[in-house]
């Protein structure tokens, strides 16, 4: 039991990981109705900014955690404004490839500037364990489910009740209802690959402090893991990219302890797969009605 | 019907009612304006002017392009050739945003609510240009958030009393019924604050007896807010009845400007929503 209840944690440890990425995925989806592929690698960047920003400019956690997280969010604004904007217009699949394009060319950049060693990320704060009744948890999972608590709590107080996040439900709708409201589409854009990139930020932090190890590829597995995640949960939807990361990171851990851990990921999109058939708009998302 | 509102057109210059005299101060005005469509003339020579406070009607077959005239006057098309003057100032080069927040506010033939947003925030988010606060004191609810919230809902609700629609603004935009829904978009354009107000065939699919409270309804917002208001129509005892001009459109070409007096009798007019009687 307390075996099952450890796992549980560090499941829901891994899914808020996967969930904070996930939400990144589907706010931009919802909103410029794209698959922002690069996001994967926005995270391996965050990473490095904190390896950096300890490492070499030794500052003091807090500023490293911000300097990662204001990193992260300009890295996805100028890639949208480089990459996506011009796009615009453009049929899906093109953003598509140049999403495709952009990972690449992150991935490439980071070898270019850290080399292919993998580097170990700095440990942020001491994390002690702790045992409750018998269960030991770490500290790490503890505080990434803290945080990742908070994050959701105000990222859904923002989107529902605050001008700008109902800015966002509206374009996410309507682009041109929007626009003809006096509401600035390009302006919801950019803040929403803001917000979704600094989420990605918080990601890589605790990414960095569970998996230590960083290298130029480092993104794409949680990145694909935590699209999964969205899909899962229903894309485009908020609380689907939460209860789909919660989700998927539990099933991860539990098929990794109770079934084999060369299967997990098996185990994983096969679960994906299901849901999909059962329900193909994913777990919260929207069924479309088409208009005849 | 009055309306007890303390919602007073922010900042814009507007004449009093009487002065409906288009050509001495008009706040929209068309200079030869034309759209072409890969060498079809969608709209050509379209030249028009709007007094301030005046109720004015564009009429003329199906595909005649009046919605056209609609998308040109919010930015959707940008015109091949022609000037489009708002309040005296050029909107050329103004992004679809942009021309919303210097005061043209439209609606749509096809209903196009924010259908999974309530019925208030549907208006409240038309006010996102005119009440601020920054994304900090959003995110932490400090005193300018509650401030700009407070303000929206009750401007939100003041608007929906108009059409007595404030039981419904906790509601789902897309669960209200086809007339209500019709409504609403009429309150969210206003809600942008808007000196001029486009309604694309707002008494589609209403029966008589709401078309004619809609008539009262359209009298009262010119009234209350001191706005012009451009509308299109296929209703003729709607247009006849509140617009003090009308002009008819016909192949992208107005064929007949004037009172709805001057219209009526108008063969051209006859011509083209009847065609041509046959020669014995």
């Amino acid at each position: 039991m307390t075996h099952f209840i450890q796992t549980l944690i560090s499941g829901l440890s891994l899914g808020s990981i996967y969930a904070l990425i996930a939400l990144g995925y589907t706010m931009v989806y919802g909103i410029a109705k794209m698959l922002n592929f690069a996001h994967g690698d926005i995270i391996m960047i965050g990473a490095y900014a904190g390896i950096i920003a300890v490492g070499q400019m030794n500052l003091p956690t807090l500023a490293a955690v911000l300097l990662s997280i204001l990193i992260c969010a300009l890295l996805g604004v100028l890639i949208e404004f480089l990459a996506y904007k011009p796009l615009r217009q453009a049929p899906p699949l093109s953003v598509l490839i140049t999403a495709i394009g952009v990972s690449y060319f992150l991935q490439n950049l980071a070898l270019i500037l850290f080399g292919s060693q993998q580097k170990a990320y700095p440990t942020l704060a001491v994390m002690s364990h702790y045992t409750i009744g018998g269960v030991t948890v770490d500290g790490i999972s503890i505080l990434t489910l803290l945080v990742t608590a908070v994050i959701m709590v105000v990222l859904t107080f923002f989107i529902n009740k605050t001008r700008l996040g109902k800015a966002m439900r509206a374009v996410s709708e309507d682009k041109a209802a929007a626009s003809l409201m006096g509401i600035s589409v390009n302006g919801t854009i950019t803040l929403t690959f803001a917000i979704g990139s600094a989420l990605a930020a918080v990601a890589s932090i605790f990414y960095g402090m569970s998996y230590v190890y960083i290298k130029p590829t480092t993104g794409a597995m949680p990145g694909i893991k935590a699209f999964t995640a969205a899909v899962f949960g229903g894309i485009g939807s908020v609380p689907g990219a939460m209860l789909g990361g919660i989700l998927l990171g539990v099933i991860e851990q539990l098929s990794k302890t109770y079934i084999s851990t060369l299967w997990s990921d098996a185990i994983v999109f096969g679960v994906l797969v299901l849901v999909l058939v059962v329900k193909p708009t994913g777990l919260l998302g929207k069924t479309m009605n088409e208009k005849v | 019907m009055s309306i007890k509102t303390k919602l007073v057109p922010v900042s814009r210059n507007v004449a009093l009612l009487p002065e409906r005299d288009a050509n001495a101060s008009p706040i929209l005005e068309c200079i030869d304006l034309g759209v072409t469509f890969g060498g079809l003339k969608a709209v050509d020579n379209f030249n028009i002017a709007i007094g301030r406070t005046e109720i004015a009607g564009l009429i003329g077959p199906n595909g005649a392009g009046k919605t056209t005239i609609f998308n040109l006057l919010t930015k959707v098309y940008q015109p091949t050739h022609g000037t489009i003057l708002l309040d005296g100032k050029d909107i050329h080069g103004m992004t679809t945003t942009q021309v919303n927040r210097a005061g043209i506010a439209r609606t749509f033939q096809n209903i196009r609510l924010f259908q999974d947003l309530t019925v208030e925030e549907n208006i409240t988010v038309a006010m996102n240009s005119q009440i601020r606060y920054n994304m900090a004191s959003g995110i932490f609810r400090l005193p300018s958030y509650w401030k700009g919230e407070r303000i929206a809902h009750e401007r939100a609700l003041e608007l929906l009393s108009i059409f007595h629609m404030e039981d419904f603004a906790n509601a789902k935009a897309g669960s209200l019924p086809y007339g209500a829904q019709r409504r609403l978009e009429i309150l969210r354009a206003l809600a942008t604050n808007p000196c001029l107000l486009l309604l694309d065939e707002p008494a589609a699919g209403m029966n008589p007896s709401e078309t004619a409270e809609l008539m009262e309804n359209i009298r009262t917002i010119r009234d209350t807010f001191k706005i012009a208001v451009l509308l299109i129509e296929h209703d003729m005892s709607l247009v006849m009845n509140i617009c003090e001009g009308i002009a008819v459109l016909s192949f992208g070409q107005i064929i007949a400007k004037g009172s709805p007096e001057d219209i009526q009798s108008n063969p051209k007019v006859i011509e083209a929503y009847l065609g041509r009687k046959k020669e014995a």
